[in-house]
């Protein structure tokens, strides 16, 4: 909080000239009836511009009366936001200097000192002829064009001190200088030139009418012709590009893919078209389906299903050796060597699992682990260590949720 | 990094025309009325399932806040954008309301169909002169082409209105920004009851950050699904990051949720100044977070949950860099002041507290102190922390409580150096 008082010398008295007058009116009737009090700060900030930067005591009155408030209310306001100013402030300029952090950090400090040496040593006090004043004010919301002054309506931002002195100069001088940033900069554009923002295809109107293709998708329409030369390395084993199915994926859909845990590479994140809910539910099934390379299929098929709702079984691993099934968590060395037994090798395999899979295999253990395998998340964990995702112990990594 | 084509503020620097027309050949007001059409929940679930957080600082998820608006009641029902940007780091409302301000009048409409208001106010900070009058052009603009207002093409009647603050950091607090819109002194209300109960005279309010309510608009037209799959894990989507102080290019920039802090400095701005060895600290989320070490920002990426783990947070990605050439003292200190001065005075452990606060870090600058007090520091920080009625309490402890945790050891130097320089002065 700081303390504000009035300033002892008041004028008279205050009236609205006839425009402020009709605009008051017309701020008045934003509000529901009865509720014309939330007009106070726009009536008061437009007493302000018309008394020439400051906030006589007559004005709260009057503009209270207005809005058929207490006086007290209006004084209330009028103290407790520190735009209003409640002593006089310098005919050509006022000059607000941002002190806090960020402008601090680049320099703001200099300002000030120029504020002092230049008008008056102490804020809120008038220049000798009575043409400018300062105070040093909260963050003023351009940090990224710090250090930075406001001056009535507009901002002068990346400022020297020899660019405020410059500043100064011309508003002395009865002139407004250029607001924005005083370095040749535009608004918070990294100096020397954007670095987004740079695709003229944002520009030349062609995404319009491109979100209707999100609603009038049917399954089977080709999944997006992305940049397919940048396309990075999809399946988790082995590389998308070993299967003509895979389909060039999208950047979006790989970060879906990621937080599946089904993507390793994210590198080539960024380029593409949106993606509509159905092509991405397509390449998450297609990539899930993918991870077997031909003579891999080759054996899986020799193995596969028998009975219905019997899942994959393998007679043995794959090359010759099987994934460390410990990893899961929830499974140690014992159900494990059961796992095998049973003729599962590879994390991929459960990772597929579907209720009916899981029923058979609680059947085929007997009973003696009904429910592990949903309340583990086996699938869950599987399909990420399927994806090469491996956890911070042996023991593997407790499932969230 | 992040595509072009999947940025939603494509006018972010105000190279190209912020009106209508501009708006509407970047894709702006494109499908509005077809997705009116598919109902409220429609969008609410929509806007849920897109993973949305509030961009104001909490957040909160924007969808879930909206499912909390009454669906009948007989009272009026209010949306309320808080455009009361003043959080020391943040500049990124500024650049929606002046060079982009359809989309955030285009998601008004949406938002307010979405939450069955038929008004909705924007609160713009005082200090905001030129953006205020930018964003009242566009609304201008919007009512002409019969995009918003009573009988629009839309088939939603809506009115928006442009309010403005004086000069009040706590305005940016909801209760506060009501009360203020009432035409009170911006002094925090007690919750509960929530604005979606009774907020804006005594009727269902919902009040979202500018950054919330002008994504709307993109996420409805691309899919939940693509904002969805932007970003990390519960921190989806897209984020205007803001950096400012000791970069070699400040900037604002519209960046994936999740993206590693470093890259972000290196990739946009050119880099620490000195180079990544020379990085002291990092405030990453605005004035009110912790301030976090150069070896955490090094690997820390930039979301709710990653920052939040370092005690610190994302709030408004305003990132406040800072090299080895910053006295992190007085930068903690001039926090500090921001906070004393900007203390509404309601709440006695804030009001007395921040000021109280601000003179202990004003004697350690100068290293004037003796090092207990560091802890006393502290204690009182957590005094102040969780025991006031808005957030400001807590926003003014996190920075000291940041500076201590992080930089004790700068603290105790300093003072060592001023006791070693006056005791020999003593001796002589």
């Amino acid at each position: 909080m700081a303390v504000r008082r009035l300033y002892p010398d008041q004028p008279p008295h205050f009236a609205f000239n006839d425009e402020n007058l009709a605009w008051a009116k017309a701020q008045i009737a934003k509000f529901p009836e009865g509720k014309q009090a939330a007009a106070i700060i726009p009536l008061l900030w437009r007493a302000q511009e018309q008394v020439g930067g400051w906030l006589p005591e007559p004005a709260i009155r009057y503009v209270t009366d207005m809005l058929g408030m207490a006086h007290i209310r209006g004084l209330e306001v009028a103290t407790f936001y520190t735009m209003f100013q409640l002593s006089p402030v310098g005919t050509h300029a006022h000059i607000q200097v941002c002190g806090t952090t960020p402008c601090m950090l680049r320099g703001a400090g200099a300002l000030i000192e120029t504020c002092k040496t230049r008008i008056h040593p102490e804020q809120h006090h008038l220049s000798a002829d009575g043409k400018t004043s300062w105070e040093e004010v909260e963050c003023l919301g351009s940090c990224a064009n710090a250090p930075m002054v406001q001056i009535w309506k507009d901002t002068y931002e990346d400022l020297s001190p020899a660019g405020l002195e410059a500043i100064l100069d011309m508003f002395e001088a009865g002139e407004t200088p250029v607001p924005g940033p005083q370095n040749g900069r535009t608004a918070s554009c990294p100096e020397g030139g954007p670095t987004t923002l740079t695709d003229a295809a944002l520009y030349d109107g062609s995404t319009i009418g491109a979100w209707k293709k999100r609603f009038d998708e049917t399954s089977d329409v080709a999944p997006a012709p992305a940049a397919a030369a940048s396309a990075p390395t999809v399946a988790p084993s082995p590389p998308a590009s070993a299967s003509p199915k895979n389909p060039a994926v999208h950047p979006a859909a790989l970060t879906a893919l990621a937080n599946a845990g089904l993507v390793k590479d994210l590198n080539a994140r960024g380029t593409g078209k949106p993606m509509s809910a159905d092509e991405l539910a397509r390449l998450k099934t297609t990539t899930q389906a993918a991870p077997l390379t031909a003579a891999q299929s080759a054996q899986v098929t020799q193995d596969a299903k028998g009975a219905a709702g019997k899942p994959e079984m393998l007679s043995q691993p794959r090359d010759g050796k099987g994934d460390d099934l410990g990893l899961i968590w929830g499974v140690a060395d014992k159900l494990a060597e059961k796992l095998n037994a049973l003729g599962i090798w590879h994390f991929d395999q459960i990772a597929k699992w579907t209720q009916e899979d899981v029923a058979w295999f609680e059947e085929a253990m007997g009973g003696a682990f009904k429910g592990r395998v949903t309340r583990d998340k086996w699938i869950e964990q599987c399909q990420k260590l399927a994806s090469g995702w491996r956890p911070g112990s042996d023991a593997g990594e407790r499932p969230k949720g | 990094m992040l595509h072009d084509r999947d940025r939603i503020f494509r006018n972010l620097y105000g190279f190209h025309d912020a009106g209508l027309k501009g708006a509407i050949s970047r894709g702006a007001w494109d499908g509005t009325k077809f997705f009116i059409d598919k109902g409220h929940d429609w969008i609410i679930n929509e806007v849920k399932a897109s993973g949305l957080r509030g961009r104001g600082g909490a957040g909160f998820p924007t969808g879930l806040k909206w499912s909390f608006m009454p669906k009948a009641d007989p009272r009026p029902s209010y949306l309320v954008v808080n455009a009361d940007e003043s959080e020391p780091g943040s500049c990124k409302d500024r650049e929606i309301l002046r060079h982009d301000p359809h989309l955030l009048v285009e998601g008004a409409l949406l938002a307010s169909f979405a939450m069955r208001a038929h008004a909705c106010y924007i609160y713009v900070r005082g200090e905001f002169i030129r953006e205020r009058e930018a964003l009242q052009r566009a609304i201008d603009e919007a009512y002409e082409a019969r995009l918003i207002g009573k009988n629009n093409v839309h088939g939603w009647d809506l009115d928006i209105y442009v309010h403005h603050g004086a000069g009040a950091y706590i305005c940016g607090e909801e209760t506060a920004l009501l009360e203020s819109l009432e035409g009170k002194k911006g002094q925090p209300r007690l919750k509960p009851p929530f604005p979606a109960n009774t907020g804006l005279w005594g009727s269902p309010t919902t009040i979202n950050n500018v950054e919330s309510i002008a994504v709307t608009g993109e996420i409805l037209r691309r899919g939940a699904t693509w904002f969805a799959a932007l970003g990390l894990p519960n921190n989806t989507g897209t984020k205007l990051f803001q950096i400012s102080g000791h970069v070699e290019k400040p900037c604002v920039v519209e960046e994936e949720m999740g993206i590693p802090l470093k890259e972000l400095i290196e990739t946009h701005c050119g880099g620490v100044r000195g180079g990544w060895d020379n990085l002291l600290a990092v405030i990453p989320g605005g004035s009110s977070v912790r301030c976090i070490t150069a070896a955490q920002a090094s690997d820390v990426t930039m979301d709710f949950d990653a920052l939040g783990k370092l005690g610190s947070g994302l709030g408004t990605a305003a990132v406040i860099v800072m090299d080895k050439s910053t006295d992190i003292i007085a930068a903690i200190r001039r926090i500090s002041y921001f906070y004393k001065h900007e203390s509404c005075g309601q709440c006695t452990p804030c009001r007395e507290g921040t000021g109280w606060m601000w003179r202990v870090l004003e004697r350690m600058e100068r290293g004037e102190a003796a090092k207990r007090e560091i802890d006393l520091l502290f204690e009182v920080s957590k005094q102040i922390e969780g025991h006031t009625i808005c957030a400001l309490g807590d926003a003014a402890a996190w920075p000291v409580q940041g500076l201590i945790n992080n930089f004790r050891p700068v603290i105790e130097a300093r003072i060592d150096q001023y006791q070693a320089k006056h005791s020999k002065v003593a001796a002589e």
